[in-house]
């Protein structure tokens, strides 16, 4: 495996002039290295500073307003974020809410209760899950899972809670298509579940054995040696999986524009059409100009912003059970 | 570790057979996360199925040949989209895997340790999550506003951008699995760093860097949202100077999923087969790799 051959190796003996020289490529290739890891840098910087210098005019233009006006209007120019702000966050809460029991019954699943044998194709079709592209999800969900939705669940439960007082009000469709908040939600939840389970899985995979086996030992059930085990010891960087689920939930843009109905509606049913901010981006932005273009650029800010938080959360919690 | 061991001594020590609401709790646990991951699977068949379904219904030989149609133009393929993502992939990644190489080499050898290297590396895992249409708008901001149009150029640094943060973070990984004494051997033959890296580390780590390289490309083929911005798509063969948008097999999709014409979704849905297939192949082909070279 080591490739250094005796020929070279006499050579750097023979010539010193030629050392000279490969230390020159040395330096050479260490810059090349280091210019690359700082280009990492560079890009997240690019990516803030070109939001902030496309967002800033409609940000200076309605300043606070901004966040909390939900006009959004092409013809008067108008624009405020709060339906599209509202909808990131309703969205990815209902995802996380569906998708996180999933994802750590999946992770326990394959660290506690899987067969040997069963485990590596379990766990590649997981993966495959996340491998499939995000507009694939959106055909899916528009073409297969909405009508079905929208026939099962949108009809039915409509029927039902009519005229109750809350739940009238939140899952009352008053026109049952299949696509709106919550079916966003529901792909989202799809989408984000392999990545909390496989992070969730590596964290598990992490606690030493040894501290299972004990606890089995004692005639702990399964259940007890989660409960009392594995959770107190994966607890926080399971929040961190969770977190890193989040950020990708709140950043999804392909599948959510294809059924989430694109609405620019502040509505208090789930069943409604509304949208998110990275749903409004790629519908708009190609024909946005002047402060269209300017306040879609300020939704990208605010979406940075919400997403790079969540992110350094998450990457702080899991990275814990590394250096414990 | 103690608040887990004294946890388990404080729940009371059951003597004889198993009370009933343990088992029970247990039994609940067992069924709900094998059915939660039975329908894990059962998700990915079902796309799998709805997708062979509608697809090859839409698949034909001549479809590989024609270019995307008009509105309201009978007939056409997806060759254009199709050559268009191959050739944006291959621009992508053909600029992120020296970068990438580059900078995860960086960080598992030179930066060891370093405030720098461990900055670059959360920043790097921040961006391998970063919502993709945020590149998109950036690229259209750096190169699309600048460059006066929408070109395959752009479409190919966007999805270089989303490449980049993959094979930094997989070459980073599979280095530092290289034994230090191979190195150290390096460097008591007298080798200079660079032809220690060269030589020996990137050697061993061969079958792992590739892999990364691998997953990069099965990421960035199917991203559409940076593209939307910066490739376009139409209904052409791209110009030779990839100037004025590039039809690419993503944006396609979306345009023609959406649209009212019968055919233009029939070739949606071919086109959404034929990149998901290759998606799933290159992701299982990447675990093969890394699996036979482990095997070794």
């Amino acid at each position: 495996m080591v490739a250094v051959s005796q020929k070279q190796f006499m050579m750097s003996m023979d010539r010193p002039s030629r050392r000279s020289n490969q230390s020159g490529f040395d330096k050479i290739f260490r810059l090349a290295s280091l210019g690359s890891a700082l280009l990492v840098l560079i890009v997240l910087a690019g990516i803030i500073g070109s939001m902030i210098h496309g967002g800033l005019p409609a940000l200076i233009e309605f300043g606070p307003s901004f966040i909390t006006s939900s006009v959004w209007d092409v013809q008067r120019d108008q624009y405020g974020a709060l339906v599209a702000i509202i909808g990131t966050l309703t969205t990815a809460v209902i995802a996380l809410v569906i998708g996180v029991p999933i994802s750590i019954g999946i992770a326990i699943f394959l660290t506690q209760l899987c067969p040997a044998w069963l485990r590596r194709p379990v766990s590649t079709t997981i993966e495959l899950l996340a491998a499939v592209p995000s507009i694939i999800y959106g055909m899916w969900g528009l073409f297969v899972f909405a009508p079905l939705f929208a026939k099962f669940v949108q009809i039915p439960v409509s029927k039902i809670v009519e005229g109750l007082p809350v739940f009238g009000t939140i899952l009352y469709s008053r026109v049952p298509s299949g696509v709106g908040v919550l079916t966003a939600g529901i792909i989202l939840a799809i989408m984000i579940i392999p990545f909390i389970a496989s992070v969730t899985r590596d964290i598990l995979d992490q606690i030493p054995t040894i501290l299972r086996e004990s606890a089995y030992g004692i005639g702990c059930t399964t259940w007890e040696v989660v409960r009392h085990v594995l959770v107190p010891q994966a607890g926080v960087s399971i929040i961190g999986a969770v977190m890193l689920g989040l950020g990708r939930a709140l950043g999804e843009t392909m599948a959510v524009t294809f059924v989430i109905g694109n609405a620019n509606r502040l509505s208090a049913s789930l069943f409604d059409p509304g949208s998110t901010i990275a749903s409004r981006i790629a519908n708009e932005f190609n024909e946005a100009i002047g402060l269209q273009l300017n306040a879609l650029m300020a939704l990208g800010c605010i979406l940075f912003l919400v997403t790079f938080a969540v992110l350094v959360l998450a990457r702080l919690l899991v990275a814990r059970v590394k250096t414990r | 570790m103690n608040a887990a061991s004294q946890s388990v001594q404080t729940t009371p020590a059951p003597w004889g057979r198993v009370r009933r609401g343990r088992y029970v709790a247990d039994r609940v646990l067992r069924i709900i996360c094998t059915l939660f991951t039975a329908l894990g699977a059962f998700v990915l068949g079902w796309i799998l199925l709805m997708l062979l379904y509608e697809g090859i219904t839409a698949l034909s030989p001549s479809i590989f040949v024609a270019t995307t149609p008009g509105p309201g133009t009978k007939g056409g393929g997806i060759a254009n989209a199709l050559v268009g993502s191959l050739i944006l992939t291959f621009l992508g990644i053909a600029v992120a895997t020296p970068i990438g190489v580059m900078a995860g080499t960086y960080l598992a050898e030179y930066g060891k340790g370093s405030k720098l290297a461990e900055v670059i590396r959360f920043i790097n895992d921040i961006l391998l999550a970063a919502p993709s249409i945020l590149i998109g708008l950036f690229v259209y901001t750096l190169m699309v506003r600048p460059m006066g149009g929408y070109s395959g150029w752009a479409g190919g640094v966007a999805l270089a951008i989303i490449a980049v943060p993959v094979i930094v973070r997989t070459t980073e990984d599979m280095l530092r699995l290289v034994p230090g004494s191979l190195r150290e051997a390096g460097a008591a033959l007298g080798a200079p760093m660079s032809t220690v890296i060269r030589a020996i580390t990137w050697r061993a780590a061969r079958a792992g860097m590739v892999t990364g390289v691998l997953l990069a490309t099965a990421r960035i083929a199917g991203e559409t949202a940076p593209l939307l911005f910066t490739a376009l798509n139409n209904n052409f063969w791209f110009k030779p100077n990839l100037m004025g948008g590039v039809a690419n097999l993503p944006v396609m999709i979306y345009q023609f999923a959406l649209s009212p014409y019968e055919n233009w979704r029939q070739l949606a849905w071919a086109g959404a087969l034929v990149i998901t297939l290759s998606i799933l192949a290159l992701s299982v082909v990447a675990r093969l790799f890394l699996k036979k070279d482990k095997a070794r």
